[in-house]
């Protein structure tokens, strides 16, 4: 008997309510397209709301030195040149406009004395160029958004899960989901569809991520024959919680280094002064005398060791660890106290405690609430966590549109702006510009058809039928079970430190756990069901896993996110100006190439070897 | 140590406590003991979670009968050694075990007037806007939309006043809009006629539960209060005026330009 099912049908289907879903949204909504809004949490609940630090911009409202080229050729360093050159200018253009935008929508900046929107420094921006609301900017922009978007007429469906594709031939048809209320399933009919469902963080033991991100739509896009690209490039942030156990992971935002916070390991060093890489140390300070007066905004300074790229500061810590100078349990010291004495002896009205917490007010109440400890007075202890993907959906540079036709994909879902590292910031940055464009471009491409392409019943029915299996199973499998074991596999032996023969063992391991997560049962009934939602999830995980494992292999070398162990260095000579390229093959295996860079044309070049004293980069060359 | 957990299992049909041990390590969570009785004892028990670190107001329930944050609650906060009790909120229909129907909060937000913006002082399409000003209103926007005001509100959960009340998170989401100086909307007649702010008696129970420390009831229910009072007459407020010196009139307002 074939399942049930309704049917909504909108122009464009976008899926994912984060900040690049909602954008594309109201994009499409406001060219005339009827648009459908799907995600898998309650609207204002992805993973956009706990962005803290800030959206990177060039508003050049605190240094007026800053603009476009400068943002351009700083995301690029940060990426190791293996970016989409064409998507890191887009962004760095357009992310003023798209900032301003969000005021006119309602968003309430934290101010210069001036009145315009402040701007905070991060790792790898060369001026002070993140808006920001406190240490909740992604609250701000995601609520915004949501705002303005329930009011332009944009349909939302929430708590429902997408679990495939559907085609009509070679172009996008539909997409099948569940509700995760009733169990019921839902055919969402459209004549293009946007992903921004996010990342794959959920992959990993320890990481910053919510259970959302299980690399869905990567696995929908690979699934229904897209490309997936750059996926070896998975981003550990330096700091996230390391203490209590139950809150290991939850992230300690780049703005309190860039606030003048100071890592040390448990002698005391100021570590980060001792590893500083030969492309950055122009723009380093030498001492803690200059990292402080940046801090404070000083245009003469350069900004301190702390603040560079996030792939850097977290291997350092790593090797700290190592080396037995960590912190009690397993990290290394964050502190703000040295800031604040050196300041304080400027300053004798100085508060630090009303400082920070005016500064770092969520940072304050996370250490205090699950911490039990005041950041004002103590170090906190913090370590490396898996943090974002820099890979994803490959798509064009100008659309966002996928290799099969009227499916699009923008977010961290999508991959290319960042290359091999991306810099804080520019995510929220970039599902604004390149969100608002796959809106764009999904809306144009769905005036162009005719009508929707055709659901075909077998599809659906094969899609439902298979998730349904576990409950009919007498095996005992549990996916918390899988998903757990998954994780630490994944963290063990293709994490932040990348050696051949442990990912080749991944490779390996990913097999048995495919072949265990066919036995899973699942007890209960389809009514919110986590038990259930956690083991269709598994599909997802495994295959973005592969993924991330199969090029992190083919990439021997270091660059960026990536380190290996066994290939220390960067090799520009073979893999300066590659991406590899991941596609499913005709007998259903992952298939794996690397593809040459498209050229940069000289302006481009012109702009990055301004900033770079003149000298193009190897890659460039 | 073992702990044990009564957590509410059913649906909006027919429901039970159910009891459950969990291990209670250093620094663990109301939620991180949930997940750990999912995995291991009751895969089918519903709960929402995002960020766990009281950032997307997702998992909101009542433990031991107040309305909290199940992450941002500490077991070695509460009691040592008792039971605790984990039940969904109470002022929205139930869907299953801890998850409830919060449709109604979205609705609502729909019916509130956005945001209009005066025309931008700058060439650029950009406002001035001193940080005093941009802090009044970002004290309301910190709202997380957790819910758990709504919750707690007796307005709604024992009078079901839903129709014609919008709760205090909507109160703070018009005093946001209200209070932002670039705005020029009007939202006091609504506020009054088919938003029930009437019917707020300023108990002060919203305040006390909001994980966000927003001075919920001072500093977003009582000005517009005021404001009403400038157009209307509320009991309420009469006398909240009458027995406290009354406020200096409206300081909000002046920021705003006609
Ligand atoms: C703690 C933290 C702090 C951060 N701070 C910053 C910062 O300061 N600056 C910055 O630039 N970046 C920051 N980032 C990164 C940035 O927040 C994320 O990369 C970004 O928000 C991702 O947005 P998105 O729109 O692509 O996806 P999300 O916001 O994650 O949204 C994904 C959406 O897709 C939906 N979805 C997923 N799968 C499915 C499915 N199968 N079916 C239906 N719906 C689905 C989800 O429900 C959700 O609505 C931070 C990240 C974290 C975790
Ligand atoms: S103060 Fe008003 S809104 Fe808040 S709980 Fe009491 S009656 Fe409800
Ligand atoms: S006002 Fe406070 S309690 Fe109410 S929904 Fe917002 S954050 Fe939650
Ligand atoms: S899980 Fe986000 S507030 Fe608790």
């Amino acid at each position: 008997m074939p399942v049930e099912y309704q049917t909504h049908e909108h122009d464009v289907i976008v899926i994912g309510a984060g900040g690049a879903g909602l954008r594309a949204a109201i994009e499409a909504s406001a060219s005339g397209a009827s648009v459908g809004l799907v995600c898998k949490s309650l609207l204002g609940k992805a993973h956009t709301v706990m962005a803290e630090g800030g959206i990177a911009a060039a508003l050049a409202n605190v240094d007026n030195r800053d603009n476009w080229k400068v943002h351009f050729a700083d995301t690029m360093r940060g990426g190791q040149y293996v970016n989409n050159w064409r998507m890191a200018e887009l962004h760095a253009r357009e992310a003023p406009d798209r900032v301003r935008e969000l005021e006119k929508w309602g968003a309430v900046f934290d101010r210069t004395p001036d009145g315009k929107i402040l701007q905070r420094n991060f790792g790898g921006h060369k001026y002070p160029r993140l808006a920001h609301v406190g240490d909740r900017t992604g609250l701000e922009l995601i609520r915004t958004l949501q705002d303005h978007g329930v009011h332009q007429g944009i349909n939302v469906y929430m708590e429902r899960t997408v679990i495939r594709l559907l085609k009509d031939g070679d172009r996008i048809a539909g997409a099948l989901a569940y509700d995760r209320e009733r169990g019921r399933w839902t055919v969402f009919r459209a004549k293009a569809i946007v992903l921004a469902t996010g990342g794959i963080g959920k992959a990993y033991k320890i990481t910053s991520n919510s259970w959302e991100y299980t690399g869905d739509g990567h696995t929908l896009a690979y699934d229904a024959g897209a490309e997936l690209i750059d996926m070896e490039f998975v981003q550990f942030h330096p700091t996230g919680m390391v203490w209590p156990p139950s809150v290991r992971g939850i992230l300690v935002t780049e703005g309190v280094r860039g606030e003048g916070g100071v890592l040390r390991n448990s002698k005391g060093d100021r570590f980060m002064f001792g590893d500083i890489p030969e492309n950055y140390k122009p723009q380093t300070a030498k001492d803690q005398e200059e990292g402080f007066r940046y801090v404070l905004g000083d245009k003469e300074a350069n900004r301190p060791p702390e603040l560079l790229t996030r792939d850097h500061v977290a291997r350092c810590i790593v090797r700290e660890v190592r080396e037995g100078r960590g912190s009690p349990h397993g990290g290394v010291f964050l502190e703000l106290q040295t800031f604040a004495e050196w300041f304080g002896k400027k300053n004798p009205k100085f508060n630090a405690a009303e400082h920070w917490k005016k500064k770092l007010p969520s940072m304050y109440h996370q250490f205090k609430e699950l911490g039990g400890l005041d950041i004002t007075k103590e170090a906190m202890e913090v370590g490396p966590t898996t943090h974002y993907m820099m890979g994803g959906v490959r798509v064009d540079s100008d659309s966002q549109m996928s290799r099969i036709p009227g499916l699009f994909a923008c977010g961290e879902c999508a991959a290319g702006i960042n290359g091999a590292n991306r810099l804080g910031g520019n995510s929220l940055s970039d599902l604004l510009v390149l969100g608002k464009r796959a809106g764009e471009f999904a809306a144009e491409y769905a005036k162009k058809q005719n009508a929707s392409g055709a659901i075909h019943a077998d599809q659906v029915d094969g899609a439902a039928k298979t998730a349904l299996e576990p409950f009919d199973r007498a095996t005992s499998e549990s996916p918390f079970k899988v998903q757990e074991d998954l994780q630490e596999m994944m963290q063990d032996l293709v994490g932040i430190v990348r050696k051949e023969d442990e990912m080749v063992r991944a490779l390996a391991g990913l097999k048995e756990l495919r072949a265990r997560a066919a036995k899973i049962q699942v007890t209960g009934n389809r009514e919110y069901n986590p038990g259930w939602h956690t083991a269709m999830d598994l599909h997802n995980l495994l295959t973005v896993s592969e993924a991330v494992a199969l090029a992190a292999i083919q990439r021997k070398e270091s660059r960026g996110a990536q380190f290996r162990d066994d290939y220390p260095k960067k090799d520009n000579a073979k893999f300066g100006k590659v991406n590899s390229i991941i596609a499913k093959g005709a007998n259903g295996e992952m298939q794996i190439k690397l593809e040459q860079l498209a050229p940069m044309p000289q302006e481009l070049k012109d702009a990055i070897m301004a900033e770079g004293g003149g000298v193009l980069p190897d890659e460039l060359k | 140590m073992p702990t044990t957990f009564r957590i509410w299992r059913g649906d909006a049909t027919k429901g039970e406590f159910k009891d459950y041990t969990a291990e209670a390590g250093e620094g663990m969570v109301v939620l991180d003991a949930v997940h750990q009785i999912q995995a291991t004892q009751a895969p089918d028990l519903a709960c929402r979670w995002n960020c766990k670190a009281g950032k997307c107001g997702s998992c909101s329930a009542e433990i031991n009968g107040m309305p909290k944050l199940m992450c941002m609650t500490r077991l070695d906060d509460l009691p040592p050694g008792e039971t605790v009790i984990v039940e969904p909120m109470q002022a929205f229909p139930l869907v299953k075990d801890l998850v409830t129907d919060v449709s109604w909060n979205y609705e609502v937000k729909k019916r509130i007037k956005p945001f209009r913006p005066r025309k931008p002082d700058n060439a650029d399409g950009t406002w001035k806007m001193a940080q005093e000003d941009a802090d009044r209103v970002q004290e309301f926007r910190k709202c997380i939309e957790c819910f758990l005001c709504q919750d707690v509100c007796h307005v709604l959960r024992d009078h079901h006043k839903h129709p014609e009340f919008i709760g205090p998170r909507f109160l703070v989401h018009v005093a946001q809009l209200e209070m932002n100086p670039l705005d020029t909307e009007d939202r006091i007649p609504e506020l009054k006629e088919k938003q029930g702010i009437g019917y707020c008696n300023i108990t002060k129970c919203c305040t006390k539960v909001c994980p966000e420390h927003i001075t919920i009831t001072d500093n977003a229910i009582i000005p517009l209060k005021e404001r009403v009072v400038d157009q209307y007459y509320d009991p309420v407020m009469k006398l909240i005026q009458l027995v406290f010196k009354p406020r200096k009139k409206d300081e909000l307002a002046e920021t705003k330009p006609s």
